[in-house]
């Protein structure tokens, strides 16, 4: 089976490199780039932990072959903070409600928020349930979930007004 | 879970992919969204030598809505099906299914043509299509054909499609406008499969039903046409004792498995409320 050359853009940076096709983008994310925010959860497609940007839509990357990635542009959870390491809204309104307690789907959760604001960027609390419906979580209950993407959606709307 | 090797291929055309499927041979898969491919290629139930990669297909991609016509290229995805407000407008169950299936992550990749072509009977899109009475265009290295959605489905992931074929777009006439519709869906969590499902499409003229068709989701090995519940409605007000019958002859005709969503009695007693159901909302929105 011969290999097939890999060229994606991650989080800003371009990679280029040799894949066996079978490769999945989880792996090659996490193996190749040693890009390891995004999680394996139950690596069948249900969980959302695995969630990454793939051309401005969250998709789940332990379902999609780096083949069909090719020449994406991919953003992980480490492309949503800031280049110096200074947290994202989304981050620190999950750190201030208490939006995640072990933190395995956190990763997931929060780049499939960031993604949802940019659908929708004044979601209700029922938008922002069924926007996020395909990421779960074990422990929160998800009720400080909702509540720290709807302070984040707040806080980034007050932000664009001041600045219009 | 690591699935087996496979060649990769990308082709830019349909005459380019038929061409290779035509080559390749029965080693080769077509993937389009990949997530119900995937998923068995990593349990290794699915070990195709050779897979080739739809994206690149301008041709399949797409809605039409031209006169009464509505086309769908295989690859669309349900989000663009979804984002559709020609489609909305003239065909809205389509809106109103595709945001049953899956979850947000999935519809973005998972298409229409992935999904009909594909044979499972959990899949949303096959009973829908046969409530519609749609076409899927067929095409393979001797031509292009036509089989209605109604005739495709022989057996679980058993289809009309012939090796070499791809399923390149789905194609109907919009139902009239004015029209009543429902997808009525139960299932246990967003993502899961139907326990039961019904489509319907009716129309209503001074309290009675001029026209129906109904179809059921995976309480079968294939998507099933009800045509007898249908003809149990058409020429009634919807009375008590229409929607009893058409409840009672749709479940008729179902057979599904017991699995972890419920018994076979229970899938079928479903099957009777969900259909039921999608009756009275598609009357309620009729005009």
């Amino acid at each position: 089976m011969s290999k097939i050359n890999v060229k994606l853009t991650v989080n800003g940076t371009e990679v280029e490199k040799l894949a066996d096709p079978r490769t999945l983008l989880i792996h090659f994310l996490r193996e190749e780039l040693d890009i390891t925010g995004p999680h394996i959860g139950c690596d069948t497609s249900h969980c959302g932990a695995c969630t990454v940007d793939l051309d401005g839509k969250s998709v789940k990357s332990c379902t999609i072959f780096v083949g069909q990635a090719n020449g994406a542009e991919v953003t992980t959870i480490e492309g949503i903070s800031g280049a110096d390491g200074s947290l994202h809204v989304l981050q620190e309104a999950f750190r201030e409600h208490h939006g995640l307690q072990c933190g395995f789907c956190t990763p997931g959760m929060i780049t499939r928020a960031y993604r949802l604001l940019q659908e929708n960027p004044d979601p209700t609390d029922e938008e922002i349930r069924f926007g996020i419906a395909g990421n779960l979580c074990r422990c929160t209950g998800y009720q400080n979930i909702v509540k720290a993407i709807r302070v984040a959606a707040e806080q980034l709307n007050s932000a664009q007004e001041a600045a219009e | 879970m690591i699935p087996g090797s496979f060649d990769y291929h990308r082709p830019e055309s349909i005459d380019a992919a038929v061409s290779l499927l035509a080559s390749l041979g029965d080693e080769a898969r077509v993937v389009a969204g990949g997530h119900s491919l995937i998923p068995m290629m990593k349990l290794r139930m699915a070990v195709p030598e050779h897979l080739v990669d739809l994206q690149d297909i301008a041709d399949l991609k797409g809605i039409s809505v031209d006169g009464g016509t509505v086309t769908i290229g295989a690859m669309t995805t349900q989000t663009e099906l979804i984002a559709s407000d020609a489609l909305a407008t003239a065909c809205p169950i389509i809106r109103e299914a595709s945001l049953q299936i899956g979850d947000p992550q999935v519809r973005n990749v998972g298409t229409i043509g992935g999904n009909v072509a594909n044979g499972d009977p959990g899949n949303d899109m096959p009973a829908l299509m046969q409530a519609l009475n749609a076409d899927y265009i067929l095409q393979g290295s001797s031509g292009t054909r036509d089989v209605a959605a109604r005739a495709f489905y022989e057996a679980a992931y058993f289809t009309a499609l012939e090796e070499g074929e791809i399923l390149s777009a789905v194609r109907f006439t919009a139902p009239p406008s004015g029209h009543g519709f429902a997808y009525e869906k139960q299932k246990r969590k967003i993502g899961d499969y139907a326990t039961a499902a019904a489509a319907v499409v009716l129309t209503m003229s001074g309290g009675t039903c001029e026209m129906a068709s109904i179809a059921l989701t995976n309480v079968g090995d294939t998507p099933l046409h009800a045509e007898g519940a249908a003809n149990a409605i058409v020429g009634t007000n919807l009375d008590e004792a229409a929607l009893n019958t058409a409840a009672e002859v749709a479940m008729a005709i179902t057979d599904p498995a017991e699995d972890g969503r419920g018994s076979a009695e229970f899938r079928t007693h479903v099957a009777g409320v969900m259909t039921r159901r999608a009756i009275e909302k598609a009357a309620a929105r009729a005009s």
